[in-house]
Parts: structure tokens; C-alpha cells; sequence
């Protein structure tokens, strides 16, 4: 029997605006406990909100650049629930009249391009934060009051894979309209996701079970290629899903039952009194398109067309919206678009992962990238030292030339130096020569990699080559 | 419309109110006197009336995005029933 799963994500997104949605407390990340607070977000007696006019703008630009409808009308609404993150007993959110419904978003996804369908993207505040003790919760309220972005997905999504490129393709376009940090590990972003399985062609869903805390991108699709495990276990031993909330445990690698009450939650939603309505004026709506940026999938075929690159060669770089810009900026300096997107998918994204570094702050300029890239193109320096010169040059701060110099780098291609090593390479390696003569291709490699290492990796491959084929004649 | 005891109590928990078995009685009574008084609505003519949800004529009503002082630290904590390095305390909330 095989079944299919159904996803939904639902994400929310914190606005990276200077105040709080409905008080003039700043948004800040790491300030004292309760240090940026005030009667609105404590939700003291007698205090209103007012909502902040960026964030509204910021959640309509969003609504834009994902295609939604925006209406025409739109209030907020109490959801009432009890716990000690949230001051006021209710969050101020969107019940029936979100700011905007329907839009969708394009992922590519093995090869193919999908649609997933946006059901609404509405605002809303942040709840504080709560720290467990052994005896006690305290409660920091700096974050209550944020002005959050929920947007939730319709369930057009159909595998894990197919989540993760959903929600890289979301992070991508938040970033670029510049409007949220979209960070998993700070909670700037966070994620939750529903899952159901049905046998294949069926049409009704199975039951929903809700998957939450998920701090990265890879968890939620571990997360979801777990419970797909779960399920399909379960089903095909005829026993049922519960219907439930389920937690991540990244360290177990597996999920498990939030254990609540099973009690339905009963949010009573009604108006916000305290915050009258909201018409969104045409005006407003071409005002905030003609400011859109250009989105990922506007770049990404830009690129395609000025550079000469396929979609697929440069999808990583326009996933980050400053590596792009990055990317623009080499290519100014130095016409080689596809060497510029190898080093920068290869080499340098590779060292901004190991140091937990953006572009922005390795602290690596365009033109002493292309400094180096120049190198190693001119056959100064070999690939494989260039790496290290990268390192050095990030760790030292030195541009590539002086440390070339100074660690004696410099390729060898000085044909009577290599003879040497090259002699002493087939003297040592009897067998592998005997290999090559009798056809095996690949034994040449394998003396080539010897004369490398011989060399600390600053021969000139290509010369090797020439040099062992020249003598192995002579054998 | 009868409310029932088992209404007032889902009711009371919602509103985390705990109620002694004598006032379900005075209260599912009470309930029910209100909800069919306030049903005296429905007779009201209000098929020329759009719906509404606010009584005032505001719209679009906005603040700036701009840092206006916070509380003292202090004073936030000042009426909390417990505190703790600079934070509320409440009950575990999480087992
Ligand atoms: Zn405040």
C-alpha cells in the first residue's frame, strides 16, 4: 500500500521594525529582561495600542510580493487563551477580515516548478518569552508586542523537499523586500507544519497532525520525513492517527506527543474594541508595488539573461539577497560570470558556513576576491593553494598577492622543478607505471596526485601531466 | 436558550473562574435570564444596517515607527506578586 502525504506549513515571520506593533517600546534582541516594555505591551489597565504604521506597510508589501489579494477592509481581533507569555490574556491578531487572502508561490522542486497556494498572510503581535527553572517560569516580556507576519500555506504541499524549497523560497523573498531577519535559530522566523497521509488517490485527508518546534529548515523537513515514517508504520498496521500536537526533538531525532488536555482550544475570538478599522486605499496598494524590489525570481532570470548562466548555476547565489549583490559587484570588476558563481557557491560559501559569517561581514571585498580569482586564472597560483590563500586571507586580512609571496605559494610551473619531482614519483611508484602502460588510464591521475603532493600542492596540474605523459613514453 | 451546568462550568474554566456546585445552579440561571433578554435584539430591523464591528467612525489610525521610552525595569516589577533576576515569576507552566 502507499500513501502520499499532504503539508501545510504555517510561518511566522517577526517584522524588523524599530517599535513594537502597538506601543513605541523599541525592538531589540538581548537587552535586559523587561527593559523594553511599557503599559501597552504589559497590558495594563487603561492603556491603548495604536498600531505602527511601517509594520502595516511592511505585512501589505509582503501580501504583494506573494501575489495576495489584498482587502479592502481589515480589522483586528482578540484571541483569547491563558498562559504567562502573553500579558493581556489575548493576542491582538486577524480572525475574518485578514489583511490579505489567496497568493501563492512558485518553488522549483525536483527540476519542476510548483505552485503553493498562500491562504492569507495577516498581522499580528508576538507573545514574551518564558525561561523554565526548576521551580518556577519567569517571564521577559521584551518580545511581546512584535509585530508578526503569519503566513500559512495551503496544503499544496506534497514532500518534505518540497517544504524546505517552500520555505527557502519564502526567506528569499522576505529578505529581499528587507522587512524580517528571517532567523530560525533566533526565532525571527519560526515554523510549524501540518501533516496528513492518505492512501494514494484517495481524496479525503487523513488526520492532521501538527508538527511544532522545528528550528531550522533541515529539522522541519527531518520533522516531516520522520512523522511520514510514523504514519505510514501506523497506517499500514491498520491502526489509526491521532489527531495532535506534535514536538520536535532535534537531539532524538524523532517527534513526540505534546501530551496536552485533549481539549479543542476555544480562542473566542471577537473585535478589538481598542483598535478601530483599517481601509487599505488603492493609493497605498501602487504606492507599495511601484517600491517592490526585485524579487528572487525576477533576479534569478535577469541573471540567466546578462551572464550567460543557467537557473539551476546561479539558484544558491540568489538565494541570499547580499550574495547576489556580491555577485554583481565581482562581475564589474572581472567578466567571468561562471568562475565568479563557482568560487562563491564553492570556496567562499564554504568558508562563510565554517565561520557562521554572511558575506557582509567576512570581511572579503569584491576586488580582492577577484584579486585572487585573477591568480589563479593567470596560473600564479594553483586552485587548490588558492583555498588556503582564501583562508589565510580571512583570518590575516592581508590582500592575496603578499601572502602568495610571503608563504612562497606560487605555482610551480618551472618545467625543470617538476621534472624533478615527476622522476622521483615514477621511481617511487613502480606499480602505478606499470598500470598506465598497460592502459589504466586512471593510474596517470594517481601519479599526478603524487606530484602534487610532493610539491605542497603549488604544481601546475596541467604541466605535471604533460611532464609524466612525456616521460612514461620513455619508460 | 437553557444553559446547562456543564455550560457554565466549560464556561468558568475558560475564563480560569472556579465556581462551588452551588453557584452552577444560581449561575446557569442567571446566564440563561441575560442571553433571553439579550435576544430581544433579534426583533430589532436592521436589514438596512451594513454589519459592524465598531461603533466609532475612526479609520487608519496609525503611529509612527518611532522609539518612545520604556519603563523602568523597576516599576514594571513593582506590583508583580513574584519576581525573580529581573523577571516575573509565575508556576511552571511546562512539566
Ligand atoms: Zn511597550
Amino acid at each position: 500500500m502507499s500513501y502520499e502525504c499532504v503539508i501545510g506549513l504555517e510561518v511566522h515571520a517577526q517584522l524588523n521594525t524599530r517599535t513594537k506593533a502597538f506601543c513605541g517600546c523599541a525592538v531589540e534582541f538581548g537587552k535586559e529582561p523587561n527593559s523594553l516594555t511599557c503599559p501597552v505591551c504589559l497590558g495594563l489597565p487603561g492603556s491603548l495600542p495604536v498600531l505602527n504604521q511601517t509594520a502595516f506597510e511592511y505585512a501589505v508589501k509582503v501580501a504583494l510580493a506573494l501575489g495576495c489579494q489584498v482587502q479592502k477592509n481589515t480589522k483586528f481581533d482578540r484571541k483569547n487563551y491563558f498562559y504567562p507569555d502573553l500579558p493581556k490574556n489575548y493576542q491582538i491578531s486577524q480572525y475574518d477580515l485578514p489583511l490579505s487572502l489567496k497568493g501563492s508561490l512558485e518553488i522549483e522542486s525536483a527540476d519542476k516548478m510548483k505552485k503553493i497556494g498562500i491562504t492569507r498572510v495577516h498581522l499580528e503581535e508576538d507573545a514574551g518569552k518564558l525561561i523554565h527553572l526548576d521551580d518556577a517560569s519567569l517571564v521577559d516580556y521584551n518580545r511581546a508586542g512584535t509585530p508578526l507576519l503569519e503566513i500559512v500555506s495551503e496544503p499544496d504541499i506534497s514532500s518534505p523537499l518540497e517544504a524546505y524549497d517552500y520555505l527557502t523560497v519564502l526567506k528569499a523573498i522576505l529578505q529581499y523586500l528587507g522587512v524580517s531577519d528571517c532567523d530560525m535559530e533566533k526565532g525571527t522566523l519560526r515554523c510549524d507544519a501540518n501533516i496528513s497521509l492518505r492512501k494514494t488517490g484517495v481524496k479525503t485527508l487523513g488526520a492532521k497532525v501538527e508538527l511544532k518546534n522545528m528550528n531550522s529548515f533541515k529539522a522541519v523537513k527531518d520533522a516531516l520525513e520522520y512523522e511520514i515514517g510514523r504514519q505510514t508504520d501506523l497506517l499500514s498496521e491498520n491502526k489509526g492517527i491521532i489527531q495532535e500536537t506534535r514536538l520536535w526533538d532535534a537531539k532524538k531525532l524523532a517527534t513526540f506527543s505534546m501530551r496536552t488536555k485533549e481539549e479543542a482550544s476555544d480562542y473566542r475570538y471577537f473585535p478589538e474594541p481598542d483598535l478601530p478599522l483599517f481601509t487599505i486605499e488603492d493609493s497605498l496598494i501602487e504606492k507599495i508595488k511601484g517600491s517592490l524590489p526585485e524579487l528572487p525570481r525576477e533576479k534569478s532570470a535577469r541573471f540567466v539573461k546578462e551572464y550567460g548562466l543557467t537557473e539551476r548555476e546561479v539558484k544558491l547565489v540568489i538565494q541570499d539577497k547580499d550574495l547576489a549583490d556580491y555577485f554583481e559587484a565581482c562581475c564589474k570588476l572581472y567578466p567571468k560570470a561562471k568562475i565568479i558563481n563557482n568560487w562563491l557557491i564553492g570556496a567562499v560559501s564554504a568558508e562563510m558556513n565554517s565561520r557562521k559569517l554572511e558575506i557582509a561581514t567576512l570581511r572579503l571585498s569584491a576586488a580582492s576576491l577577484i584579486e585572487l580569482i585573477k591568480l589563479v586564472e593567470d596560473g600564479s597560483v594553483s586552485n587548490l593553494v588558492a583555498k588556503d590563500v582564501l583562508k589565510e586571507m580571512l583570518d590575516s586580512g592581508k590582500p592575496a598577492v603578499s601572502i602568495i609571496k610571503e608563504k612562497g605559494l606560487a605555482q610551480i610551473s618551472d618545467t625543470s622543478q617538476l621534472e624533478k619531482i615527476a622522476g622521483d614519483v615514477i621511481k617511487e611508484n613502480g606499480r602505478s607505471v606499470q598500470d598506465f602502460l598497460a592502459g589504466k588510464e586512471n593510474a596517470l591521475m594517481f601519479l599526478v596526485g603524487q606530484v602534487m603532493r610532493k610539491s605542497g600542492g603549488k604544481a601546475n596540474p596541467k604541466v605535471v601531466q604533460e611532464i609524466l605523459r612525456g616521460r612514461l613514453k620513455n619508460v | 436558550m437553557a444553559i446547562s451546568k456543564d455550560t457554565v462550568k466549560y464556561v468558568a474554566h475558560l475564563a480560569r473562574i472556579r465556581l462551588k456546585p452551588e453557584e452552577l445552579d444560581v449561575f446557569s440561571v442567571q446566564l440563561e435570564e441575560i442571553l433571553k433578554y439579550m435576544e430581544k435584539l433579534n426583533e430589532a430591523e436592521v436589514s438596512h444596517i451594513p454589519p459592524t464591528s465598531h461603533i466609532l467612525s475612526l479609520k487608519n489610525v496609525f503611529r509612527a515607527d518611532q522609539v518612545r521610552p520604556s519603563l523602568d525595569v523597576d516599576a514594571v516589577l513593582e506590583n508583580a506578586p513574584k519576581k525573580k533576576d529581573r523577571q516575573f515569576s509565575v508556576p511552571k507552566v511546562i512539566a
